[in-house]
């Protein structure tokens, strides 16, 4: 392909690279015990939570970090990482009383945090850096019975459900990096929707990294009781920054009999630069349970940011008749790496997923979807369909698949369909000769690519992910 | 005098390194169907490619001027925007894009560079209806993704289909009569006489007679080897179609 044409195309900045100007409490460089009882004064927590991160901190330190993954990821001083960095702000957390420079941020970023301003239907927790900064309609939800707050208020206001659920889906023992967040985790949010009730709103968690040298460690909380239904969504950003970040989530979800959740994301971590420099290490941890019969947890991730990503939401498909499904398009550009897919986990019988993963890779970019089916002996009639396209624009980027499958039972039913292409010179043409530029011919063809997963995103963001798609691959028509 | 609609004056184009077109002039006026034949490799395609801006075609002498504008200063798209439009031989397939959703894309970046506000989109369906009544495409294959899965008649239908919608200029049929039965071949042809008007201009380009059986072009030309060597009417099909290109190889041969 022509590379004056893949220039074009694919110069495009990072919208969200910006540094908010704010004073910013942080604790000393490093990890040890002591900075981890640090975190836990500062959030004032009981003495069962900082057990629980000691524990999983001494747990840490006898791990490596995992190297199976189609990735190349350089040392890691993790003694030069920041691991509490919380802006300035008064205890009142009123919207008046939120710092101007916060709400600004936000407003920036396209999430406005005064209820009347916000998208309606949308409940939002704002958190930057270490904390949250500020939960919308928490009073609408309360209402109904929902609790919608930051993980460090849940721990104070609900702690009998915070210690019943926390590390029931990822036990702090899983792997190197949940044990990690285990230790340090700072906030993140919490869900609870009580038995019978539909989540009358969208739920939202945004994301931001604004200090430097700081790592992001939240932990997101989300239970449903029996017949309760939610959609959450998060999204992410970060300021440009010559250094890389850590960001390493955790994110566990318990889903009851005939609830179901809806879990999306759009992660925007900023990518690095063209050559290759700085950006956000996303290494993640998403795992959800269907403990009850007839449970549903859907995962929809539109995934564009980071330098690296290391990620595979999963499913434990525990209670009979539960079904899962697993939407994703990850975009790589440039010099970013991406190692992503998910789990899916058939322990009840007749339970049914779908994982539908569109990879598209372009730049010097590398792209694998790695994905585990497992269906355990005593699992009957289990289904499973995959399938895993790749798109490729130019020469120079890679995609692979590694698809795992453990079938210990033989009824089960399991397809698996994997296609590579690539985006040809004749297609952007033909666009062009009806009078549509290469950048929209390449928005356009991504658009009916991915499009199997953008209309599982929830509507307000299904637009905004289409066109996140279509700026990380700007300039790199091939 | 009313100015030509399209004037090529000596045009030499080469693709990678090797010169293809060597020396074509061509003026056609608006109103006019002119018919383009020649044996194969003579560089019909090269010509409808270069009119339509490929880049791996490289003018290396001679200009174009379409509609008073320089056409070679302009990119692929905006050569679209200006009218000029291409049924092309083997049209692709765009995966998850309707042939209407990619048409109202198409007709809104017209729209911009023209000036004009998006199509409103109620307008925009009545007018894709009744481009297709004028066309007689099927609605089922227009919600489909474009040309995924269509047979070779329906690919070159969608493309008449598409000239309807946009309404160009200058339309150029690049051997759009190939891999057509004759039902394909009389509604493909039934639409491009619909769309005939007195400030629009069709070349066909073609190696045989079929299409021209029902499209009657005004002027015929014979391009070999880079130049369009014999100008004529309508009775130049049927006489070429009786005799070959041979003879006209040979009377070029003469000539030399």
């Amino acid at each position: 392909m022509n590379d004056n044409i893949i220039e074009e195309v694919t110069g495009s900045e990072y919208k969200y690279g910006f540094v908010t100007n704010v004073e910013t409490e942080t604790i000393a460089k490093g990890l040890n015990e002591e900075v981890i009882r640090a975190i836990s004064a500062k959030k004032e927590e009981p003495e069962w939570l900082l057990e629980f991160r000691l524990q999983a901190y001494r747990k840490w330190l006898t791990m490596k970090m995992p190297r199976w993954a189609q990735l190349t990821i350089p040392e890691i001083d993790y003694q030069d990482i920041v691991y509490y960095a919380a802006p300035k702000q008064k205890e009142n957390k009123d919207w008046e009383e939120v710092d101007p420079e916060l709400k600004a941020t936000f407003d920036k970023l396209g999430i406005p945090l005064s209820e009347q301003m916000a998208l309606s239907g949308v409940a939002v927790d704002a958190v930057m850096d270490s904390v949250s900064v500020k939960t919308t309609f928490k009073d609408t939800l309360a209402e109904r019975g929902v609790i919608f707050c930051s993980f460090s208020e849940a721990v104070k206001n609900h702690p009998d459900l915070v210690r019943k659920y926390l590390g029931s889906v990822v036990p702090y023992t899983d792997n190197y990096f949940a044990a990690l967040n285990s230790a340090v985790f700072s906030d993140g949010s919490f869900v609870y929707i009580p038995k019978g009730v539909r989540c009358p709103m969208e739920l939202s968690t945004y994301f931001r990294i604004n200090a430097q040298n700081t790592g992001q460690f939240e932990r997101t909380l989300i239970v449903a009781d029996e017949e309760a239904y939610v959609s959450y969504l998060e999204g992410c950003t970060a300021p440009m920054r010559d250094e890389n970040q850590l960001h390493a989530a955790i994110v566990e979800i318990v889903i009851e009999k005939n609830a179901e959740v809806k879990y999306s994301t759009v992660q925007n971590w900023y990518p690095g630069d063209k050559d290759g420099k700085g950006g956000i290490y996303n290494f993640v941890t998403k795992r959800g349970i269907c403990r009850g019969e007839n449970a549903r947890l859907i995962w929809a991730q539109v995934e564009t940011g980071s330098a690296i990503t290391w990620k595979y939401p999963s499913t434990i498909l525990k209670g009979d008749g539960s079904v899962s499904e697993f939407y994703s398009v990850a975009v790589t550009n440039n010099y970013q790496q991406a190692d992503t897919g998910t789990k899916m986990i058939h322990i009840g019988n007749n339970t049914r997923s779908r994982i539908v993963s569109k990879g598209i890779s372009a730049g010097y970019s590398s792209n694998s979807y790695r994905g585990k089916v497992k269906v355990v002996k005593g699992c009957q009639n289990a289904r499973n369909y995959s399938q895993c396209d790749s798109l490729l624009l130019g020469d120079k980027c890679g995609a692979h698949t590694f698809p795992y499958l453990e079938i210990e039972n033989p009824t089960a039913q399991v397809e698996h369909e994997a296609t590579t292409s690539r985006i040809g010179e004749d297609q952007i043409f033909y666009c062009n000769q009806r009078g549509i530029s290469a950048e929209d011919a390449v928005g356009l063809i991504i658009k009916g690519y991915a499009g199997d997963v953008l209309n599982k995103m929830p509507m307000e963001f299904a637009v905004e992910a289409q066109k996140l798609l279509q700026i990380s691959l700007e300039g790199s028509v091939g | 005098m009313e100015g030509k609609l399209l004037r090529i004056r000596n045009l030499h184009a080469s693709v990678e390194g090797k010169e293809i077109l060597k020396g074509v002039n061509l003026e056609i006026n608006a109103g006019e169907v002119h018919a383009i034949m020649g044996p194969n490799g003579a560089g019909k395609s090269t010509l409808s490619s270069v009119l339509t801006g490929r880049e791996k075609f490289v003018v290396t002498e001679g200009e174009i001027e379409f509609n008073g504008k320089n056409l070679l200063d302009l990119p692929p798209e905006d050569r679209a925007r200006e009218g000029i439009f291409m049924s092309f031989q083997y049209p692709v397939e765009i995966p998850g894009i309707s042939t209407v959703n990619f048409l109202k894309t198409a007709v809104n970046e017209i729209r911009k560079y023209h000036g004009l506000p998006p199509y409103p989109a109620g307008d925009f369906l009545k007018m894709i209806r009744q481009k297709m009544e004028l066309t007689g495409i099927d609605n089922k294959l227009l919600n489909r993704s474009l040309n995924e899965g269509f047979s070779g008649g329906e690919k070159k239908k969608n493309e008449i289909f598409q000239m309807a919608v946009l309404e160009p200029k200058l339309a150029i049929l690049d051997e759009t009569d190939s891999g057509l039965d004759i039902d394909a071949l009389r509604t493909v042809a039934g639409g491009v006489n619909k769309l005939k008007r007195p400030d629009n201009a069709t070349i066909v380009i073609t190696h045989y007679q079929r299409l021209l059986d029902y499209i009657v072009p005004d002027v015929v030309h014979v391009l070999y080897d880079g130049r369009i060597v014999k100008t004529a009417g309508k009775e130049l099909v049927a006489e070429l179609e009786k005799k070959g290109y041979d003879w006209i190889k040979e009377e070029v041969k003469r000539e030399l």
